[in-house]
Formats: structure tokens, sequence, C-alpha cells
């Protein structure tokens, strides 16, 4: 029997039984819906973070105070408080050839006011290579001048939001803020950056970091931000920055240096888990699906026992019976796979209307892995019906 | 033609054995117009089974032109059921969803002929037997006698060298019967071997040679 009648062949006996089939079709293709459905969620959280972590900047190293280890033996004889980072470690890694920029970093919190606004804000302290570490951009103005850094300046550059909600419709640059004592001028607004990892980057005032060092005064650093000029430098860079800070601070290593990479990919691991896990537990409604096909096809076979009869009595072998039956499930499961793949797509568009930052994408792998286990599991199952239907005795099937 | 050698078939029915065929020998010469007679449960359908490698003898030898089917595997069987053999049933078994032209195709589509001759084939058939009008009905449109037509013409559209009809009027009025009976006999004529099983003296006389069954046992 060829092919094309054998599909032609189980496309008339499907639409004969027309409730049947569509209950079947739906199953299989909520199965395959809710694959794409909840993949594409795991998949669009793993986006959406390397997204965000990429926003950082690229080949990044983060310097912060503290060591994280489990150490054996005898407690210190001294204190073990870590010691602080300060403007003269960073100044001693900027010698390093492999550092294209570094940002030191004060963050704390502030009022903000103006004329009679007042508003409580994140304050970071920096300096002009700031705007390329972090990839900023700006709307208004400039950002923070390239001053020496321990050279406090009464300049400032405000968020968006910030920017927004003080000044309404004013004009901002050149006026002056206050931020608790001190006063400063603001040169630039940060274009609209959103969320970055935690920090809303709109409600944020940006000024050189000795000044921020004088207001909160406070001499240690909260981070080093490094960007380093290639990739492949970034791990000599990383034993650089360590061997830097544990020569300036007496022999101890009491920084951690986590490079943007490495934090990524831990990131994407655990994340692409989330997207497998997701994937699997949506595939566990295409295995009811596929026993639902056996259940319906072995009422088929008893349903449509003199058919098989006459197939036989007409010169079928058993084996094509067998594939006859098969084929019913396998194209069932199919046509179930690709409604369920239109449904998913569906879904999928929907829920970026109402989340247009997250994308919503189902990775390929999930596509081809929905449809093979629709396939597979329509073939599995429907492997006992089909025998069952081969086997029939044609003389007792004819009288059936 | 069809030589069945010392046949045997028995079936159980609860705790009872009971001989489907007894011991029989036959010979069928191509060609022949042959009824089988007796009544309900001599072996009748049995007979006409084990010729129309539906069902398996438990003794004795069965030779259809020339093959001993009893060594034959499954499917070379079904192979030769499907050049050799054509099935006419009382209750015509014709499948609702297809129209009466892809009911008469159905045993050339499982044979794989292409569809071109199978179209073919099915126009010469259903010009022969007068179907023409009704090619593209659905069994449901059509009348007792036509539907028995088109059960005849899928029978014979394969061209094969035995015709098996199994009480082929008994679901039909007289007039329709009469039809079928001479569609029947003409592809006798034209040379096709004739088994018809039936209850009713007077078409079992038409034939050329009754066989009389009782109790799975052919009478002389």
């Amino acid at each position: 029997m060829k092919i094309t009648d054998i599909i032609h062949f189980v496309m008339q006996a499907l639409s004969g039984y027309r409730t049947r089939t569509f209950l079947l079709l739906l199953a299989m293709a909520i199965g395959v819906a809710s694959v794409v459905l909840l993949t594409s969620l795991g998949e669009g959280a793993r986006l959406y973070v390397t997204q965000q972590f990429s926003s950082l900047g690229t080949n990044l190293l983060i310097v912060l105070p503290g060591k994280n280890e489990t150490t054996g033996g005898a407690p210190p004889m001294m204190g073990a408080v870590p010691r602080d980072i300060t403007l003269d470690d960073a100044r001693a890694l900027q010698r390093n050839s492999y550092v294209r920029r570094l940002a030191p970093l004060i963050v704390g919190s502030a009022p903000v006011s103006w004329q009679s606004y007042e508003r409580e804000v994140t304050i970071l302290g920096s300096t002009a290579d700031l705007y390329g570490v972090r990839q900023l951009s700006l709307s208004q103005g400039q950002f923070l001048p390239p001053l020496e850094m321990d050279r406090a300046a009464p300049v400032c550059v405000l968020g968006y939001t910030l920017a927004d909600e003080l000044f309404r419709s004013h004009r901002v640059l050149g006026e002056w803020v206050r931020v608790n004592q001190y006063r400063c001028r603001v040169i630039g607004v940060l274009g609209d950056e959103g969320m970055s990892l935690g920090t809303d980057m709109g409600d944020v005032l940006i000024m050189p970091v000795a000044s921020a060092q004088a207001l909160f005064n406070a001499q240690s650093l909260f981070r080093i931000l490094i960007e380093v000029t290639q990739a492949e430098a970034m791990e000599r860079t990383q034993k650089f920055v360590i061997a830097t800070l544990r020569e300036r601070h007496d022999g101890e290593e009491d920084v951690t240096v986590i490079s943007q990479d490495a934090l990524l990919a831990t990131f994407d691991r655990i994340l692409g888990a989330l997207t497998y896990t997701l994937g699997g537990i949506a595939a566990i409604s295409l295995l009811v699906a596929g026993i639902m096909i056996m259940n319906v096809m072995l009422v088929a076979v008893a349903q449509r026992t003199s058919e098989i009869g006459l197939l036989k009595a007409l010169g079928a072998a058993r084996h094509q019976i067998l594939m006859l039956f098969l084929a019913e499930s396998a194209l069932l499961s199919l046509l179930g796979a690709m409604i369920g793949l239109a449904l998913g797509f569906l879904g999928n568009w929907v829920l970026q209307q109402y989340f247009p930052d997250f994308p919503f994408t189902a990775p390929v792998w999930a596509l081809w892995a929905a449809i093979i286990m629709a396939l597979m599991s329509g073939l599995i199952f429907g492997l006992m019906p089909a025998k069952r239907a081969a086997n029939l005795n044609p003389v007792v099937a004819l009288n059936g | 033609m069809i030589e069945l050698k010392n046949a045997s078939r028995t079936f159980h029915v609860g705790d009872a054995l009971v001989h489907g065929l007894d011991d029989v020998t036959l010979h069928i010469a191509a060609g022949e117009y042959i009824s089988i007679m007796g009544p309900s449960g001599s072996g009748k359908s049995t007979l006409l089974n084990i010729i129309g490698i539906l069902d398996a003898l438990d003794s004795g030898e069965y030779i259809l032109d020339g093959k001993h089917v009893n060594s034959l595997n499954e499917s070379h069987q079904a192979q030769l059921r499907r050049d050799k053999i054509g099935f006419v049933f009382q209750s015509f078994h014709l499948l609702p969803r297809l129209t009466a032209a892809e009911n008469i195709a159905l045993p050339l589509t499982l044979a794989g002929v292409d569809k071109k001759d199978r179209e073919q084939r099915v126009a010469e058939v259903v010009a022969a037997l007068d179907l023409t009008d009704r090619a593209h009905h659905r069994p449901d449109q059509l009348s007792g006698g036509q539907r028995q037509r088109v059960a005849i013409a899928r029978a014979v559209v394969t061209r094969p060298r035995v015709l098996l009809a199994d009480e082929p009027t008994g679901n039909l009025d007289f007039a329709s019967g009469m039809e079928v009976m001479k569609v029947l006999e003409d592809l006798n004529k034209q040379g096709i071997t004739l088994l018809m099983v039936t209850h009713d003296a007077n078409l079992g006389a038409r034939a050329q040679r009754t066989i009389r069954m009782l109790d799975g046992k052919v009478l002389a």
C-alpha cells in the first residue's frame, strides 16, 4: 500500500469520526502548547537575566571587600575584619595595561531636594569612567567630568525619574540641588535606563566619588568596577587585581573578584535547568495525551472490528492493518502537535502584549522535542491497539 | 483449481467440540459454478472461509491453483487471497464513509496499484456492472441491489480466479436478488469459478453442481 494511500485512507477514517478526532487533537494540542508556553517562560527568564547582566557592560570585573571562604585552624590573633578598599587601591589597579576603564563606586542613600520638592534616592559616587563601564546613556547635558579620583566637585547627574519628579517641566540643567547639607549643580540627566539588577537607575543621583566620600563621611569603597580590554585578558587581570591588593593589604587576601561572565554563566545554568524542568512538567501532559490516544484507539478497534475483517478479506496482511492503525495515531499526534504549536505561539504573542519587556521565545529544541514527543507518544501508545487490530481473527471480525 | 484433502477444522464452543469440517475431500475445477447447501451449522461457511484463506485447517491439505496454502506464511496467504479470491457477503460490508468507487478500489489500494491504473480498472467494472451513475454515491444513498452490485464489483476488480459468495441475495428482495444472481452467473460465464452458499433450494439448483453438507461432512 502506498504512503499517500495510507494517509488518504486514515484521513477518511479520521473525518468519519469527527468528535473523537476533535477531542484527541485537542488533548495533543494542549500538551504541545503547554510545552511551548512553559519553555518560553523559562527561556524568557534566562534571556531576561542575561540581558540584565549584559547591560552591565562586557568584560567586567567587580572587586568587593571581604573574602567568602571557609578556613580551618586556630582563629587569627588579630581581628579578622576585612580591610576596606580605598581610592588608593583603585589607583594602584588602574596602572595595569589590560584595564581599559576603572570606576570606583560608593553607594548610599540620602534625601535630594530642589525648591520645595524632596525625594529619598540612591546616591552613587564614582568617576567619569562609570559612564562607559556601565554603558549608560544621557538624555540631557553631560556625565561627570574626568577629574582626579580624590577631587571633589559640586556637580551631579540625575536619573531620569528623579529629574522628572523633582523638576517636572522645569529646566533641569544648571540648577542646584541639595543633598543632605551639600549642594551640587545638575550637569546631566541619564537616559531611561530602567531597572538594572535591582537598582532603579532612574532614581539615582551620581556625583564624583570624592564628593560622595565627604557626603557620607566614609573612605571605603563599595565596589570597584573594572572593564578589561579583551576577554582573553580577564583571568590574567583578575589575578593581577588579587595580587596587587594582597600586596597592599599586608599579604592578606581579603577581597573578592567576580567576573561578570562567571556570574552570567551561573545564572545561565540555573535558568537553563529551570527551562528543562518546566519543559519536563509540560511533557507529562503529552504522555497523558498519548494514553488518551491509546484508550480511544482501543475503542476504535472494537468499533471497527468488521472493517478490519473486511480489509483482511480483501487481502490486507497483518502488517498492513498494523500500519494503518499506527498511521492513524501518528497522524492524530502530528496534527495535534501542529495545532498545539500554533496555539503555543498564539499564547506567546498574547503574553508578549501584556509583558513587552519579557522575551517570550520558545527555544528551538523545545519545539522539536514537543513534536517528537507527541509523535512518539502517539506511536508507542498506538502500538497496542494497532497490534490488537492486526491480530484479529478475520472470520470473527467479519461477523463482529 | 481448488483441492481439499482430508480437511478438518474443529471449534471449541464452551466445553463441546464442534466439527466445522470433518475429513472433507473435495475437488473443484476452474470455471465451475457450485452451490453449497445445508442446514445452519452444517459447515457451509467454514468451508467458504477455508477456501477463502480467512481460516486455517487443523489437519488435511488445501491446494489453491497449485499452491499448498497451509505451508505459506501469513503475508503470502494475504497476497494469495488478494490475487485469486473475491468475496461477496450477505451484508455487503461496504465502508460507509467511502463512495461506491472508493469501496470498489479498496483491494487495489491495498495491493499498491497506481492511482491511474486503479481508476481505469474501477471504471471498467463500474461500467460492466451498470453502476456508472452511482459511482460517486455513498452506500447509504444506494438501494440494496446496488450495494450488492458494488460489493461484487469490489470482489472482481482484482480479476480473481475464484468468487466466493455467502448468501449474496439473503438481504435482498426477490427482484434485486435475481438481478444480483444474473451478474454472478454472467461472471461465471466469463470464466470465474463461482462458489455460492445458499439456503434457497431454487437458487442452489441454478448451479452446475451442488455440494450438500451436514455436521461438517460433504454428503455424496
